[in-house]
């Protein structure tokens, strides 16, 4: 699959059903014991990374292996960032099958144990693979029972199964733990039909707050991620980087390097790196390497990017589109038109991307901070010409990852410079490099224009998105509005450098520019904001989740003096978020100040409470960021903004109290709840401080320079 | 210029060899092979590499070996007894104070240090004392509270 069409996911909407593949024979390997497999949805199946589209597949990409000492192994191809899914999905598969929630142990993103899955993003987790699980738990407690049945000489029917026991209801002292049933048996079985599964009542561990299984390996310095590994003869690679992106080399003076005894230079095109046993020597050597670079020239910067979108970008798509928007706007009393700018972001995991990796004979092994382990491992075989049996990437821990570390280019060089230099190889980009090479969120442009009646009824939409995608704009879920037309512009080559999947792709930069054009637009016809949306929406869920936000914010609570309270709604990932911050500014510096948000969502069943609140805190969090202090800074590609003295994202202080509130909605299906809360900070950011000041800054981040210049 | 170093780490003395200019960071994830301290920017900003100096939280990355000889490191490895959690790391587990993880051992070297010195902070010191501290994940909240909560079980004395 191309990147395009990757990305083209990424900044859509993600919605698909479950279908199923050529069988591949992958089990040979496991011993004996219970063995289920299951496939999770088609995107599952999708590639990370680019590569040949007619490759086959198994048809499943996880399975459930009751070993014969009764212990739970689950292996998934889906790897943990500290968005909690080691958790969530462990107790899903505890509740089902019946086990302690201790006695299942979680292997994800290894490649040579787990099956083949396209990669952890998109909040896709919960949604289509939690289900499964349960399933094939349920399936699994089914076929154990069936076992029991026969080993006990009763029914099925009499006979139940808790804690890893299956016992007779009727004599509780008749019974048999799953150990002693899997002795010597080998089932294997592929979850087709869906079986009998837990109503939310009978839960036991669903739903329940479970603090993070793997807290212990974090607070006490264990937990391995990928730069932690250190193997015999191992040497440290430096790249030597252009200051430009894009920029193409022309010639290499090395011989600075004969000052540093060991260091060995590495070249393949335009990869210049630096090797050695010691990773100071190794960079201080890099430093010393003159290569002379072709950059390519200027055309825009951070303050003239928008216009050069808008400029340089003529083609459309229209995305949806209702009534007649020449009728609609006749109807209108008040029509509000602006245009919103959002700036490059970069993801900034604390951890920056890194890979630890070694050949030996023709196979390739590695731990790399990777969000796409079998996407990488493709990449690696196609960059080698190698099967991609041979290659092997590891599970290890991840700092990080928000969509940026579905992107590896460092695993790829990693690789290529331990094949050159023939000795294992650890890269672990600093921190400018990360900001040099990450796939940003790309810098986009809405152009919109609304209009109500004298009712108050919006009867006019319209949503020109420059490069930021349709992700999550659907007026369905959103607002009632006869006359529409949502188009979106793009162009793939028209950024400076890679930009890519950011926390909820898109959706973060056309929710700030509606919900901020919705509210001036209440504003315009002198409605207060909360009644303006109630009156222009029909979507029942939507409504019920922004009185929830309304209401537990206490929207009509008085105001203390220079703090305002913003509104702003959105739909991610099936979630529908309503969001609520009260800020204070400060009008003579333009300081915001957050001091309170609340976040209402409908993501159908909470599996872990505990884990979709920290997950919501999360998000709020990163998404103050954007709102109000993160911008990229470069010319064209030369990235100016080189470490956190200059790229700002939260910290402790900007950090307000945060309430977040769920639909009670236990028997539904699961949506996403890594990516929604996120979406909705800016534009209730951005509506709040016109409240609290009058100021309208409709660029994103809201920094204090442009809330004093809207003051005039 | 090679030169060797001592100093004791997680309360065993060690003598490492060093060119020099390198970081502390280096000396102690590289050399000696404490991976628990992390790096995150290289350059003061994000405090994932904190560790105490004589009970002093610092950035390791913007330190030299030399600096240290004859004294007192702990990272991440040394705070925890045998299988009994510091009060800190206790209640870091406690409050699901973490996400990734990976700026944790830095959050809770730096908590340690403030707290050694004052266990009843209020809000607002800790926020103060941590300010520095980066965690992309946002566990903030989550923080400040395991942070209160071991501090009132390090008010005794440690
Ligand atoms: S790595 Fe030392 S402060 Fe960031
Ligand atoms: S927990 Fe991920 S950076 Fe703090």
């Amino acid at each position: 699959m191309k990147a395009e069409k990757i990305n083209e996911l990424y900044f859509g909407d993600v919605d698909h059903p479950v279908t199923t593949y050529d069988r591949r024979d992958f089990l040979k390997r496991l011993g004996g014991g219970i063995i289920i497999i299951m496939s999770f949805s088609e995107l599952s199946f999708l590639t990370g990374c680019k590569t040949k589209q007619d490759e086959e597949r198994p048809d499943f990409n996880a399975y459930l292996h009751i070993k014969e000492d009764g212990s739970v192994d689950c292996l998934t191809g889906k790897i943990e960032m500290g968005q909690g899914v080691i958790t969530s999905l462990a107790q899903e598969l505890a509740d089902e099958l019946e086990v302690p929630f201790k006695s299942v142990n979680m292997v994800m993103g290894d490649t040579d144990l787990c099956p083949y899955d396209a990669g952890t993003w998109g909040s896709l987790t919960t949604r289509f693979e939690g289900p499964v699980i349960r399933a094939a738990g349920a399936e699994a407690r089914e076929i154990l029972i069936g076992l029991a049945a026969k080993e006990l000489g009763v029914s099925e029917k009499q006979l139940e199964a808790s804690e890893g026991e299956v016992f007779d209801k009727n004599d509780k002292s008749k019974k048999i733990s799953y150990a002693d049933l899997t002795k010597g048996q080998r089932i294997v079985q592929q979850l087709k039909k869906a079986p009998e599964l837990k109503k939310s009542k009978d839960f036991d561990i669903i739903g329940k707050s479970v603090i993070s299984t793997d807290a212990v390996d974090k607070v006490t310095g264990k937990a391995v991620f990928s730069g932690d590994i250190k193997l015999p003869g191992m040497v440290y690679a430096t790249i030597v980087r252009p200051r430009v992106w894009g920029s193409k080399k022309l010639s290499v003076d090395a011989s600075g390097l004969d000052d540093f005894e060991g260091a060995e230079l590495v070249e393949d095109g335009d990869l210049v790196a630096v090797v050695h046993p010691d990773p100071e020597v190794a960079s201080k050597a890099a430093q010393k390497v003159n290569v002379e670079w072709d950059a390519p020239e200027s055309k825009a910067d951070n303050e003239t990017i928008f216009k050069y979108f808008v400029d340089n970008i003529t083609e459309s798509e229209v995305n949806e589109e209702g009534g007649m928007l020449s009728s609609g706007r006749e109807a209108c009393e008040t029509i509000v038109e602006a245009e919103y700018h959002d700036g490059y972001k970069a993801h900034s995991p604390v951890e920056p991307h890194t890979a630890t990796c070694y050949f030996e004979g023709d196979k390739l092994t590695m731990w790399a901070s990777t969000q796409t382990p079998f996407g990488t491992r493709e990449a690696l075989a196609e960059t080698f010409s190698m099967p991609k049996e041979k290659v092997h990437l590891k599970q290890n821990f991840l700092g990080g990852g928000f969509g940026g570390k579905i992107y590896n280019p460092q695993a790829i060089e990693a690789a290529r410079i331990a094949k050159l230099s023939g000795k294992p190889v650890q890269l672990a980009y600093t921190r400018r490099e990360e900001f040099f090479n990450d796939y940003f969120r790309p810098a986009a442009v809405v152009r919109s224009a609304s209009g109500v009646d004298s009712e108050g009824k919006l009867k006019l939409w319209e949503f020109d998105i420059y490069c930021a995608g349709s992700r999550g704009t659907g007026l369905s879920y959103l607002y009632d509005i006869p006359n529409n037309r949502t188009r979106t512009f793009n162009k793939g080559d028209i950024h400076p450098f890679s930009t890519g999947a950011w926390r909820a792709p898109g959706n973060n930069t056309t929710t700030f520019a509606r919900e901020s054009q919705i509210d001036a637009t209440a504003h315009a016809a002198g409605i207060d904001p909360l009644e303006f949306r109630l009156n222009n929406i029909t979507n029942p869920e939507m409504k019920a989740t922004l009185e929830l936000a309304a209401e537990t914010f206490n929207w009509n609570k008085e105001k203390p003096e220079g703090h305002g309270y913003g509104i702003s709604l959105g739909w991610d990932a099936g979630t529908y978020v309503a969001m609520i911050a009260e800020v204070k500014v400060d009008k003579a510096t333009g300081e915001v100040q957050p001091i309170r948000v609340v976040c209402a969502q409908n993501m159908g069943q909470v599996v872990n409470p505990h884990g979709a609140k920290v997950q919501t805190e999360g998000g709020i969090t990163m998404g103050l960021g954007y709102a109000l202090t993160e911008e990229m800074e470069f010319d064209w590609g030369r990235v100016i903004t080189r470490n956190f003295d200059s790229y700002h994202f939260t910290k402790f202080s900007m950090t307000p109290e945060i309430e977040s509130v769920f639909a009670d909605n236990m028997d539904a299906a699961p949506q996403g709840g890594g990516e929604p809360a996120i979406i909705c900070v800016g534009g209730a950011i951005a509506n709040a401080v016109f409240d609290a000041c009058g100021a309208r800054v409709n660029r994103q981040p809201i920094t204090p320079e442009r809330i004093l210049a809207a003051l005039g | 210029m090679k030169q060797n170093v001592s100093f004791n780490l997680n309360g065993k003395p060690v003598e490492v060899e060093v060119n020099g200019d390198e970081s502390l960071l280096t000396v102690i994830r590289t050399y000696l092979d404490h991976t628990g301290t992390k790096y995150g920017c290289g350059m003061g900003h994000c405090g994932s590499c904190t560790i105490l100096i004589d009970k002093e939280p610092v950035r390791s990355c913007m330190m030299y070996a030399e600096d240290v000889a004859g004294k007192e490191i702990t990272t991440i490895e040394g705070l925890a007894k045998g299988e009994e959690l510091h009060p800190v790391q206790k209640a870091f587990v406690e409050h699901d104070a973490l996400q990734c993880g990976y700026c944790t051992p830095g959050m809770i070297m730096n908590a340690t240090g403030l707290l050694l010195k004052k266990p009843d902070m209020t809000r607002e010191e800790i926020i103060e004392g941590m300010e520095e501290n980066l965690c992309r994940c946002g566990s903030y909240m989550r923080i400040i509270d395991a942070i209160q909560t071991a501090g009132k079980e390090m008010k005794g004395g440690m």
